[in-house]
Protein backbone atom coordinates (compact mmCIF):
# COMPACT_ATOMS: atom_id res chain seq x y z
CA UNK A 1 0.00 0.00 0.00
CA UNK A 2 1.50 3.29 -0.87
CA UNK A 3 1.48 5.91 2.09
CA UNK A 4 0.99 9.26 1.02
CA UNK A 5 4.04 11.98 2.21
CA UNK A 6 4.45 15.37 2.37
CA UNK A 7 7.99 17.15 2.74
CA UNK A 8 10.75 19.61 1.54
CA UNK A 9 13.57 19.57 -0.36
CA UNK A 10 15.82 22.24 -0.64
CA UNK A 11 12.90 24.14 0.49
CA UNK A 12 10.65 23.07 -1.89
CA UNK A 13 7.10 21.43 -1.06
CA UNK A 14 6.52 17.99 -2.25
CA UNK A 15 3.11 15.87 -2.08
CA UNK A 16 3.53 12.18 -2.76
CA UNK A 17 2.35 8.78 -2.90
CA UNK A 18 5.07 6.16 -2.08
CA UNK A 19 5.72 2.43 -1.52
CA UNK A 20 7.11 2.31 2.04
CA UNK A 21 10.15 -0.16 1.19
CA UNK A 22 11.34 3.08 -1.26
CA UNK A 23 14.49 4.48 0.39
CA UNK A 24 14.70 8.20 0.55
CA UNK A 25 18.23 7.71 -2.13
CA UNK A 26 15.90 6.30 -4.57
CA UNK A 27 12.94 9.11 -4.05
CA UNK A 28 15.64 11.80 -4.35
CA UNK A 29 17.21 10.20 -7.24
CA UNK A 30 14.48 8.38 -9.57
CA UNK A 31 11.54 10.51 -8.46
CA UNK A 32 12.45 13.85 -7.72
CA UNK A 33 15.43 13.59 -10.36
CA UNK A 34 17.84 14.99 -7.95
CA UNK A 35 20.88 12.98 -8.75
CA UNK A 36 23.55 14.86 -6.84
CA UNK A 37 23.16 12.58 -4.29
CA UNK A 38 24.79 9.49 -4.95
CA UNK A 39 24.57 5.84 -4.32
CA UNK A 40 27.72 3.74 -3.48
CA UNK A 41 27.58 1.15 -0.98
CA UNK A 42 23.77 0.81 0.10
CA UNK A 43 24.99 0.06 3.57
CA UNK A 44 26.13 2.91 5.27
CA UNK A 45 29.68 2.51 4.77
CA UNK A 46 30.72 5.07 2.30
CA UNK A 47 29.02 8.36 2.98
CA UNK A 48 28.00 8.79 -0.92
CA UNK A 49 24.28 9.10 -0.29
CA UNK A 50 24.85 11.88 2.51
CA UNK A 51 21.73 14.31 2.98
CA UNK A 52 20.29 16.27 5.87
CA UNK A 53 16.77 15.60 7.47
CA UNK A 54 16.00 18.49 10.12
CA UNK A 55 19.50 19.92 9.83
CA UNK A 56 21.21 16.01 10.96
CA UNK A 57 23.46 14.24 8.30
CA UNK A 58 22.26 10.96 7.22
CA UNK A 59 22.62 8.32 5.37
CA UNK A 60 19.61 8.19 2.13
CA UNK A 61 20.46 4.85 1.46
CA UNK A 62 19.44 3.83 4.89
CA UNK A 63 16.02 6.10 5.14
CA UNK A 64 12.54 4.98 4.26
CA UNK A 65 11.16 7.48 2.06
CA UNK A 66 8.24 6.99 3.89
CA UNK A 67 9.53 8.07 7.14
CA UNK A 68 11.01 11.63 5.95
CA UNK A 69 6.66 12.37 6.28
CA UNK A 70 6.46 16.16 7.55
CA UNK A 71 10.31 16.74 7.46
CA UNK A 72 12.56 18.84 5.98
CA UNK A 73 15.89 17.65 3.38
CA UNK A 74 19.06 19.71 1.76
CA UNK A 75 20.83 17.47 -0.80
CA UNK A 76 24.03 19.20 -2.57
CA UNK A 77 21.90 20.40 -5.45
CA UNK A 78 20.29 23.18 -2.31
CA UNK A 79 23.69 23.82 -0.96
CA UNK A 80 24.45 26.63 -3.19
CA UNK A 81 22.94 29.97 -1.82
CA UNK A 82 21.35 31.11 -5.16
CA UNK A 83 22.05 29.62 -8.95
CA UNK A 84 24.86 31.70 -9.62
CA UNK A 85 26.72 31.58 -6.29
CA UNK A 86 28.30 28.52 -5.20
CA UNK A 87 28.30 27.33 -1.16
CA UNK A 88 32.18 28.12 0.63
CA UNK A 89 32.46 24.72 0.96
CA UNK A 90 32.09 24.08 -2.63
CA UNK A 91 34.84 26.57 -3.67
CA UNK A 92 36.91 25.75 -1.22
CA UNK A 93 36.71 22.04 -2.38
CA UNK A 94 37.40 23.34 -6.54
CA UNK A 95 40.52 25.53 -5.05
CA UNK A 96 42.16 22.85 -2.90
CA UNK A 97 41.49 19.92 -5.28
CA UNK A 98 39.43 18.24 -2.96
CA UNK A 99 37.58 17.09 -6.29
CA UNK A 100 38.93 13.88 -8.46
CA UNK A 101 36.46 11.53 -9.71
CA UNK A 102 33.27 13.63 -8.12
CA UNK A 103 31.74 10.48 -6.72
CA UNK A 104 32.17 11.07 -2.90
CA UNK A 105 31.86 14.81 -3.41
CA UNK A 106 28.14 15.59 -2.73
CA UNK A 107 28.21 13.50 0.73
CA UNK A 108 31.52 15.28 1.71
CA UNK A 109 30.05 18.50 1.18
CA UNK A 110 26.71 17.55 3.03
CA UNK A 111 28.68 15.91 6.02
CA UNK A 112 30.94 19.31 6.02
CA UNK A 113 28.11 21.26 6.62
CA UNK A 114 26.63 19.54 9.09
CA UNK A 115 29.74 19.76 11.04
CA UNK A 116 30.32 23.28 10.67
CA UNK A 117 26.69 24.05 11.79
CA UNK A 118 27.91 22.41 15.00
CA UNK A 119 31.57 23.07 15.16
CA UNK A 120 32.28 26.49 13.12
CA UNK A 121 36.16 26.05 14.02
CA UNK A 122 36.80 22.45 13.87
CA UNK A 123 40.41 20.68 14.24
CA UNK A 124 42.17 18.42 11.84
CA UNK A 125 41.36 16.07 14.33
CA UNK A 126 37.42 16.80 14.41
CA UNK A 127 37.13 17.31 10.39
CA UNK A 128 38.45 14.03 9.81
CA UNK A 129 36.07 12.31 12.94
CA UNK A 130 33.15 14.37 10.91
CA UNK A 131 34.29 12.85 7.80
CA UNK A 132 34.50 9.16 9.46
CA UNK A 133 31.31 7.69 7.49
CA UNK A 134 32.70 8.66 4.29
CA UNK A 135 35.51 6.75 1.57
CA UNK A 136 36.93 8.60 -1.42
CA UNK A 137 38.40 5.90 -3.74
CA UNK A 138 40.53 8.34 -5.28
CA UNK A 139 41.94 8.94 -1.38
CA UNK A 140 42.02 12.30 -1.10
CA UNK A 141 41.36 12.86 1.93
CA UNK A 142 44.06 15.25 2.86
CA UNK A 143 42.60 17.91 0.21
CA UNK A 144 39.03 17.65 1.15
CA UNK A 145 40.27 17.94 5.00
CA UNK A 146 41.89 20.96 3.70
CA UNK A 147 38.55 22.85 1.96
CA UNK A 148 36.70 22.36 4.66
CA UNK A 149 39.29 24.12 7.04
CA UNK A 150 39.37 26.99 4.55
CA UNK A 151 35.53 26.67 4.08
CA UNK A 152 35.28 27.10 7.35
CA UNK A 153 37.59 29.88 7.83
CA UNK A 154 35.83 31.76 5.18
CA UNK A 155 31.85 30.84 6.95
CA UNK A 156 33.34 32.30 10.32
CA UNK A 157 33.90 36.08 8.79
CA UNK A 158 31.56 35.96 6.01
CA UNK A 159 28.02 33.66 7.53
CA UNK A 160 26.52 32.19 4.27
CA UNK A 161 22.39 32.78 3.71
CA UNK A 162 20.51 29.81 3.93
CA UNK A 163 18.11 28.41 1.60
CA UNK A 164 14.50 29.44 2.81
CA UNK A 165 12.38 26.87 3.80
CA UNK B 1 19.78 -4.21 -3.72
CA UNK B 2 16.28 -3.27 -3.74
CA UNK B 3 14.40 -4.10 -0.53
CA UNK B 4 11.68 -6.42 -0.74
CA UNK B 5 8.00 -5.59 0.05
CA UNK B 6 6.72 -5.24 3.45
CA UNK B 7 3.84 -3.11 5.06
CA UNK B 8 4.81 -0.33 7.16
CA UNK B 9 2.71 1.78 10.17
CA UNK B 10 4.06 4.62 11.93
CA UNK B 11 2.12 4.60 15.38
CA UNK B 12 2.41 7.53 17.40
CA UNK B 13 1.35 5.68 20.68
CA UNK B 14 3.05 3.09 22.40
CA UNK B 15 -0.28 1.34 22.49
CA UNK B 16 -1.14 1.55 19.34
CA UNK B 17 2.50 0.31 18.13
CA UNK B 18 2.13 -2.91 20.51
CA UNK B 19 -1.53 -3.66 19.12
CA UNK B 20 0.15 -3.52 15.58
CA UNK B 21 3.03 -5.69 16.57
CA UNK B 22 0.09 -8.13 17.54
CA UNK B 23 -1.73 -7.86 14.68
CA UNK B 24 0.99 -8.46 12.10
CA UNK B 25 2.25 -11.47 13.50
CA UNK B 26 5.80 -12.93 14.28
CA UNK B 27 7.15 -11.64 10.84
CA UNK B 28 6.64 -8.08 11.66
CA UNK B 29 9.76 -6.06 13.05
CA UNK B 30 9.80 -3.04 14.78
CA UNK B 31 12.31 0.16 13.34
CA UNK B 32 13.87 2.75 15.37
CA UNK B 33 17.01 4.14 13.40
CA UNK B 34 16.83 1.24 10.64
CA UNK B 35 20.83 0.89 10.45
CA UNK B 36 20.71 -2.58 11.20
CA UNK B 37 17.70 -3.86 9.96
CA UNK B 38 17.57 -2.08 6.47
CA UNK B 39 20.94 -3.43 5.40
CA UNK B 40 19.43 -7.16 7.02
CA UNK B 41 16.85 -7.04 4.08
CA UNK B 42 19.24 -5.78 1.61
CA UNK B 43 20.79 -8.60 2.33
CA UNK B 44 17.88 -10.90 2.36
CA UNK B 45 18.86 -11.87 5.72
CA UNK B 46 15.30 -10.90 6.66
CA UNK B 47 12.21 -10.18 5.16
CA UNK B 48 9.57 -8.45 7.66
CA UNK B 49 6.21 -8.64 6.67
CA UNK B 50 5.31 -5.41 8.15
CA UNK B 51 7.70 -2.72 9.40
CA UNK B 52 6.11 -0.70 12.51
CA UNK B 53 8.35 2.51 12.85
CA UNK B 54 8.81 3.55 16.56
CA UNK B 55 10.40 7.18 15.36
CA UNK B 56 6.92 8.85 15.54
CA UNK B 57 6.14 7.64 19.13
CA UNK B 58 7.40 10.68 21.21
CA UNK B 59 7.60 9.18 24.91
CA UNK B 60 9.97 6.43 23.04
CA UNK B 61 12.80 9.49 22.50
CA UNK B 62 12.68 10.78 25.83
CA UNK B 63 16.45 11.06 28.05
CA UNK B 64 15.66 11.56 31.84
CA UNK B 65 18.30 12.12 34.37
CA UNK B 66 17.00 12.09 38.14
CA UNK B 67 19.57 11.67 41.02
CA UNK B 68 17.03 9.35 42.54
CA UNK B 69 16.05 7.50 40.26
CA UNK B 70 19.02 7.51 37.93
CA UNK B 71 19.29 7.53 33.77
CA UNK B 72 16.52 6.51 31.03
CA UNK B 73 17.28 6.49 28.01
CA UNK B 74 14.42 6.06 25.72
CA UNK B 75 14.25 3.29 22.93
CA UNK B 76 14.16 5.87 20.26
CA UNK B 77 16.68 8.18 21.38
CA UNK B 78 19.61 8.04 19.04
CA UNK B 79 23.21 7.50 19.61
CA UNK B 80 24.13 11.33 18.62
CA UNK B 81 20.83 12.31 20.95
CA UNK B 82 23.08 9.95 23.75
CA UNK B 83 26.36 11.13 22.93
CA UNK B 84 25.96 14.63 23.11
CA UNK B 85 23.13 14.63 25.97
CA UNK B 86 24.83 17.14 28.86
CA UNK B 87 23.58 15.07 31.82
CA UNK B 88 25.10 11.96 30.62
CA UNK B 89 28.13 13.25 29.74
CA UNK B 90 28.68 14.50 32.98
CA UNK B 91 27.06 11.80 34.68
CA UNK B 92 27.99 8.82 32.81
CA UNK B 93 30.88 9.71 30.65
CA UNK B 94 31.54 6.32 29.64
CA UNK B 95 27.63 6.05 28.58
CA UNK B 96 28.03 8.99 26.25
CA UNK B 97 31.93 8.44 24.97
CA UNK B 98 30.24 4.38 23.87
CA UNK B 99 27.25 5.84 21.97
CA UNK B 100 30.02 8.66 20.18
CA UNK B 101 32.10 5.50 19.59
CA UNK B 102 29.47 3.55 17.44
CA UNK B 103 29.44 3.33 13.93
CA UNK B 104 29.91 6.93 12.06
CA UNK B 105 28.34 10.38 11.96
CA UNK B 106 25.42 9.65 9.87
CA UNK B 107 24.72 6.31 11.29
CA UNK B 108 24.62 7.95 14.52
CA UNK B 109 22.15 10.27 13.63
CA UNK B 110 20.06 7.47 12.66
CA UNK B 111 20.93 4.61 14.36
CA UNK B 112 19.67 4.02 18.45
CA UNK B 113 21.56 3.20 21.18
CA UNK B 114 18.84 0.66 21.84
CA UNK B 115 18.52 -0.79 18.36
CA UNK B 116 22.68 -1.34 19.40
CA UNK B 117 21.30 -3.66 22.50
CA UNK B 118 18.19 -5.43 21.21
CA UNK B 119 20.37 -5.96 17.56
CA UNK B 120 22.36 -8.50 20.25
CA UNK B 121 25.76 -7.90 18.19
CA UNK B 122 28.26 -10.02 20.17
CA UNK B 123 30.51 -6.30 19.41
CA UNK B 124 27.62 -3.91 20.11
CA UNK B 125 29.32 -0.99 21.02
CA UNK B 126 27.24 0.10 24.01
CA UNK B 127 26.70 -2.78 25.52
CA UNK B 128 29.82 -3.65 27.80
CA UNK B 129 29.66 -0.04 29.59
CA UNK B 130 25.77 -0.11 30.73
CA UNK B 131 26.13 -3.82 31.74
CA UNK B 132 28.65 -3.09 33.93
CA UNK B 133 26.52 0.16 35.65
CA UNK B 134 23.90 -2.11 35.84
CA UNK B 135 21.36 -1.39 33.14
CA UNK B 136 17.85 -2.49 32.83
CA UNK B 137 15.60 -2.93 29.78
CA UNK B 138 11.84 -1.83 30.13
CA UNK B 139 10.05 -4.14 27.91
CA UNK B 140 6.59 -3.50 27.02
CA UNK B 141 4.33 -6.52 25.54
CA UNK B 142 0.29 -7.50 25.51
CA UNK B 143 0.59 -8.43 28.93
CA UNK B 144 2.24 -5.45 30.19
CA UNK B 145 5.54 -4.16 31.39
CA UNK B 146 8.41 -5.82 32.38
CA UNK B 147 12.07 -5.39 33.88
CA UNK B 148 15.17 -7.29 32.63
CA UNK B 149 18.85 -6.53 33.58
CA UNK B 150 20.50 -5.97 30.46
CA UNK B 151 23.15 -8.37 31.95
CA UNK B 152 20.49 -11.44 31.51
CA UNK B 153 19.39 -9.51 28.12
CA UNK B 154 21.68 -11.40 25.80
CA UNK B 155 21.10 -15.14 24.61
CA UNK B 156 23.30 -15.50 22.25
CA UNK B 157 24.66 -13.51 18.82
CA UNK B 158 21.56 -11.97 17.53
CA UNK B 159 19.76 -13.29 20.49
CA UNK B 160 18.01 -11.80 23.11
CA UNK B 161 14.93 -12.21 25.90
CA UNK B 162 12.75 -10.03 23.78
CA UNK B 163 9.29 -11.96 22.90
CA UNK B 164 7.22 -11.63 20.03
CA UNK B 165 4.82 -9.18 20.27
CA UNK B 166 7.20 -6.97 23.31
CA UNK B 167 8.91 -3.72 22.25
CA UNK B 168 11.88 -2.55 24.31
CA UNK B 169 11.11 1.09 25.76
CA UNK B 170 13.61 2.03 27.61
CA UNK B 171 16.96 1.62 29.34
CA UNK B 172 17.44 2.70 32.78
CA UNK B 173 20.62 3.11 34.35
CA UNK B 174 20.95 3.73 38.24
CA UNK B 175 22.79 6.82 39.71
CA UNK B 176 26.41 5.88 39.76
CA UNK B 177 27.16 5.17 43.91
CA UNK B 178 30.02 7.72 44.88
CA UNK B 179 33.76 7.84 44.72
CA UNK B 180 32.70 5.18 41.43
CA UNK B 181 33.99 5.47 37.83
CA UNK B 182 33.06 3.32 34.37
CA UNK B 183 35.15 3.61 31.20
CA UNK B 184 34.68 1.76 28.00
CA UNK B 185 37.81 0.78 25.64
CA UNK B 186 37.79 -0.90 22.19
CA UNK B 187 40.17 -1.80 19.48
CA UNK B 188 39.69 -2.36 15.90
CA UNK B 189 40.97 -2.37 12.71
CA UNK B 190 40.48 0.84 10.77
CA UNK B 191 40.20 2.87 14.12
CA UNK B 192 36.78 3.51 15.08
CA UNK B 193 34.27 3.46 12.01
CA UNK B 194 33.93 -0.11 11.88
CA UNK B 195 32.50 -3.17 14.12
CA UNK B 196 34.98 -3.47 17.24
CA UNK B 197 37.42 -6.30 17.74
CA UNK B 198 37.48 -6.23 21.46
CA UNK B 199 36.59 -3.98 23.81
CA UNK B 200 35.97 -3.81 27.68
CA UNK B 201 33.09 -2.13 29.96
CA UNK B 202 33.90 -1.59 33.87
CA UNK B 203 32.76 -0.11 36.52
CA UNK B 204 34.46 0.45 39.48
CA UNK B 205 33.60 1.71 43.49
CA UNK B 206 36.07 2.98 44.98
CA UNK B 207 36.33 2.58 49.18
CA UNK B 208 39.78 4.92 50.39
CA UNK B 209 42.49 3.20 48.51
CA UNK B 210 40.58 -0.15 48.08
CA UNK B 211 38.54 -1.14 45.43
CA UNK B 212 35.13 -1.93 47.33
CA UNK B 213 33.01 -3.31 44.16
CA UNK B 214 34.03 -4.05 40.51
CA UNK B 215 32.25 -5.04 36.88
CA UNK B 216 34.21 -5.80 34.27
CA UNK B 217 32.12 -6.95 31.06
CA UNK B 218 34.01 -7.97 27.93
CA UNK B 219 32.48 -7.39 23.92
CA UNK B 220 33.40 -9.22 20.50
CA UNK B 221 34.83 -12.61 22.65
CA UNK B 222 32.05 -14.39 23.24
CA UNK B 223 28.58 -15.24 21.95
CA UNK B 224 27.07 -12.11 23.90
CA UNK B 225 29.10 -9.40 25.93
CA UNK B 226 31.06 -11.90 28.91
CA UNK B 227 30.82 -11.11 32.53
CA UNK B 228 34.27 -11.02 33.40
CA UNK B 229 33.59 -12.59 37.67
CA UNK B 230 36.81 -14.24 38.25
CA UNK B 231 38.80 -10.43 36.96
CA UNK B 232 36.44 -9.02 39.29
CA UNK B 233 36.98 -11.26 42.34
CA UNK B 234 40.49 -10.59 41.71
CA UNK B 235 39.98 -6.99 41.97
CA UNK B 236 37.19 -7.06 44.98
CA UNK B 237 38.08 -5.79 48.16
CA UNK B 238 42.24 -4.99 47.23
CA UNK B 239 44.10 -2.19 47.57
CA UNK B 240 43.98 -0.53 44.08
CA UNK B 241 48.00 -0.77 42.52
CA UNK B 242 49.57 -0.73 39.63
CA UNK B 243 50.65 -4.80 40.37
CA UNK B 244 46.55 -5.36 40.38
CA UNK B 245 45.84 -3.99 37.21
CA UNK B 246 48.98 -5.75 35.68
CA UNK B 247 47.13 -8.69 36.67
CA UNK B 248 43.55 -8.06 35.95
CA UNK B 249 44.30 -7.53 33.00
CA UNK B 250 46.15 -10.72 32.40
CA UNK B 251 43.27 -12.64 34.67
CA UNK B 252 40.68 -11.07 32.08
CA UNK B 253 42.64 -12.35 28.46
CA UNK B 254 42.14 -15.74 30.21
CA UNK B 255 38.34 -15.33 30.30
CA UNK B 256 38.00 -13.90 27.55
CA UNK B 257 36.19 -16.94 24.85
CA UNK B 258 37.53 -15.40 21.47
CA UNK B 259 36.94 -16.91 17.93
CA UNK B 260 39.11 -16.05 14.78
CA UNK B 261 37.31 -14.50 11.71
CA UNK B 262 37.90 -11.47 9.24
CA UNK B 263 37.93 -8.70 11.95
CA UNK B 264 41.31 -10.59 14.03
CA UNK B 265 42.24 -13.57 14.87
CA UNK B 266 41.18 -14.92 18.46
CA UNK B 267 44.89 -14.50 19.77
CA UNK B 268 45.33 -11.06 18.97
CA UNK B 269 41.65 -10.62 20.67
CA UNK B 270 42.79 -12.32 23.72
CA UNK B 271 45.67 -10.09 23.93
CA UNK B 272 44.02 -7.20 23.45
CA UNK B 273 41.40 -8.03 26.00
CA UNK B 274 44.70 -7.74 28.54
CA UNK B 275 45.34 -3.98 27.33
CA UNK B 276 41.67 -2.96 27.36
CA UNK B 277 41.10 -4.18 30.98
CA UNK B 278 44.62 -2.37 31.97
CA UNK B 279 43.28 0.74 30.39
CA UNK B 280 39.77 0.99 31.41
CA UNK B 281 40.33 0.28 35.05
CA UNK B 282 43.12 2.95 34.95
CA UNK B 283 40.21 5.54 33.45
CA UNK B 284 37.51 4.30 35.87
CA UNK B 285 39.95 5.23 38.49
CA UNK B 286 40.28 8.54 37.10
CA UNK B 287 36.77 9.07 36.38
CA UNK B 288 36.10 7.88 40.26
CA UNK B 289 39.10 11.00 41.47
CA UNK B 290 37.19 13.69 39.35
CA UNK B 291 33.89 13.01 41.52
Amino acid sequence: MKHQIHFTVNGDHYSLSVDPWRTLNELLREDLNLTGTKLGCGTGDCGACTVLVDGKSVNSCLTLAVSVNGKSIRTVEGLAPSGEALHPIQEAFIQTGAIQCGFCTAGMEMSALHLLNHNPAPSEKEIREGLSGHLCRCTGYNQIVEAISGAAEKMRGNPVEEVKK
Amino acid sequence: MRLPHFDYAAPTTLEEALRLLAEKGPDARVLAGGTDLIIRMRHGLVKPSAIIHLGGIAVLRVITYKLKTGLSIGAAATLAEVAGHPDIRRRYPAVAYAAGETANVQVRNLGTVGGNLCNAAPSADNAPTLMALGAEMVLAGPQGERRVALEQFFKGPGQTVLTPGEILTAIQVPTPPPHSGAAYQQVSARGRVDICAASVGAAVVFEGENCKDIRIFLGAVGPTPLRALLTEDLVRGKAWAPELIAQAGEKAAGEARPITDMRASADYRRQMVGVLTRRALLEAQKRAGKR
